[in-house]
């Protein structure tokens, strides 16, 4: 046969029985030419600009879909930082520009849309603040928006200024979004070195050193990791290792050729693969799953930290050969209320969020889709950010903090989101306070390792 | 996407006719069979084509409805996909 049949088969049940997708086909879109001194005017500009280029993207996409036979989940979009487009917009907030977002990813019928957001890692303008401002009414309002704000790049240092602002601002979304347990904040991310391509939600924004348009690819595939590491029989880690790279490299593959596809069909740029293992609360598609898998009774066992670094290392090192154009956050993701190990590792109390902690210096993103206490000060906010962004900076990683302050609920309770988005148990938080600490505000200087030049 | 190449798998408990009616089907479709295998594979029957297209007036969707529509009928899963999905995958 010209194409070996158990190749063929080994896809197959990839997709049938493992949960392989491409997560999402994120379209980056420009918004820098947009501006006015009208908000009306530039929300009518940047309608038109979106529902444009978006135009065919979901035909496409599900063309490319049944061509191929591998699922696509999510058609996405990114846009400019809409603190760098509408900055000189002469209005007191951007609420409006949200609900302008919101409009066009409907009409476009794609599921997210992301870049309301601000890069203020060393300081913010006008327009950063008018955004930031504007966050909480902005995730109350909509459906498909998500926000992110970039506060600290180990080029930089930490803005704790920003850092404090963003604990208030969590508390507010919450608020907002009461009735739904809080949901705005599962479309806010806080951010230490942001990347500018990234397709993944709710932190994908199209940064302002990229092309006019771009079609970005977010592959996952935990549960194809998950099988492939069960089938060893007694493996070693170096063995573990090496299957995880070896399936890595097929997931990327498929990606590569779908983005390519899209952008060839569209006629735009193609941008970057993110492999990322992105769980989903379907059985068997969780990262919880490989650790254990690999041997932990549970996640969050001593020596979680130990299997995660050597599972997102063996990702980077199967992606980077199956392709050139890998960038974005590739990687493990840990997101807790989208994953159904790590929900049941929270419930029998075998995973805390110091151990969370710990796992995001050596994964891919941060502390995400954490649901704590309502009666969290926004100070304890804060300061689980500034923890976080300090991972992130000395490091030289991206991390990030996406946390839920579950609107009248506390430790016992769990909430619920429901879709990809899961649901998840209130974690504790520490009963002590860091408020002075936060409310010192100013910079944490860049580190030494920024010193590169 | 070079050519207009596909993978055909059908995959579901063996009876009779149903290599006939797939490739009936497909002959409709004026699709060609460059290769074949057949095989049960524990107690499954498999069976795996390379079939190409004819380049103008081809629609993959309605050829891949009517292909499903016929494996439903059998009791078998059909799917339509083109090469390049297994190519890219495990070769480079």
């Amino acid at each position: 046969m010209l194409i070996n049949p158990n190749e063929i088969l080994e896809t197959i049940q990839m997709v049938r029985m493992k949960h392989l997708d491409i997560r999402t086909v994120t379209m980056g879109i420009s918004l820098r030419d947009c501006s006015h001194p009208d908000i009306e005017v530039f929300n009518e500009n940047i309608y038109e600009k979106i529902t444009g280029r978006a135009k065919e993207l979901v035909r496409t996409t599900n063309e490319i879909q049944s061509l191929y036979g591998i699922p696509i989940i999510n058609k996405r979009i990114s846009v400019t930082p809409i603190a760098v487009a509408a900055e000189s917009c002469r209005s007191p907030d951007f609420v409006s520009v949200a609900k302008t977002m919101d409009e066009a990813a409907k009409d476009a019928q794609v599921d997210f849309i992301g870049g309301f957001s601000a890069l203020v890692h060393k300081g913010a303008t006008g327009g950063d603040l008018k955004l930031i401002n504007s966050i909480p009414e902005a995730l109350a309002g909509t459906e498909k928006v998500c926000s992110s704000v970039n506060v600290a790049t180990t080029r930089t240092g930490i803005n704790m200024d920003a850092v404090g602002l963003m604990g208030g601002i969590i508390k507010k979304t919450a608020d907002l979004t009461a009735d739904r347990d809080g949901i705005g904040c599962a479309k806010l991310v806080i951010f230490a070195n942001a990347p500018e391509d990234n397709p993944f939600m709710a932190g994908a924004f199209h940064g302002i050193g990229e092309p006019e348009c771009v079609i970005n690819v977010g592959v996952s595939g935990p549960g194809v990791v998950n099988a492939a590491i069960s089938e060893l029989e007694n493996p070693n880690l170096t063995e573990i290792s090496e299957t995880i790279k070896k399936t890595a490299f097929k997931i990327t593959r498929m990606g590569e050729m779908v983005g390519r596809e899209v952008s060839r069909r569209l006629g735009v740029e193609f941008g970057i693969l993110d492999l990322s293992l992105a769980p989903t609360p379907a059985i068997g598609d969780s990262v919880a799953a490989i650790l254990e898998a690999m041997g932990l009774e549970r996640c969050g066992a001593h020596g979680t930290t130990a299997a995660l670094a050597l599972l997102n290392d063996a990702v980077k090192k199967g992606g980077a050969m199956a392709s050139s154009s890998v960038g974005g956050l590739s990687g493990a993701f840990i997101p807790v209320s989208e994953d159904a190990g790590m929900i049941e590792a929270v419930r029998v109390g075998a995973l805390s969020l110091e151990k969370l902690e710990a796992m995001t210096s050596v994964c891919s993103v941060g502390l995400d889709m954490i649901a704590v206490p309502g009666d969290t000060p926004a100070s304890t906010l804060s300061a689980i950010i500034a923890d976080e962004m300090a991972i992130g900076v000395i490091n030289r990683k991206t991390t990030a903090v996406r946390i839920i302050p579950a609107p009248g609920k506390g430790v016992g309770d769990s909430v619920e989101f429901g879709g990809l988005l899961g649901n998840a148990p209130i974690m504790p938080v520490s009963a002590f306070s860091s408020e002075v600490f936060v409310k010192r505000g100013g910079r944490i200087p860049a580190p030494i390792q920024s010193l590169t030049n | 996407m070079a050519s207009s190449r596909f993978i055909i798998t059908v995959i579901g408990s063996d009876r009779v006719g149903i290599v006939a009616r797939i490739t009936t089907v497909m002959a409709n479709f004026n699709v060609n069979i460059v290769d074949i295998s057949q095989t049960i594979m524990q107690g499954i029957f498999t069976m795996i084509m390379l079939a190409e297209a004819p380049q103008e007036t081809f629609d993959l969707a309605a050829f891949q409805e009517a292909m499903g529509a016929e494996g439903k009928s059998l009791g078998v899963e059909v799917k339509v996909q083109h090469e390049d999905a297994f190519r890219f995958m495990h070769r480079i």
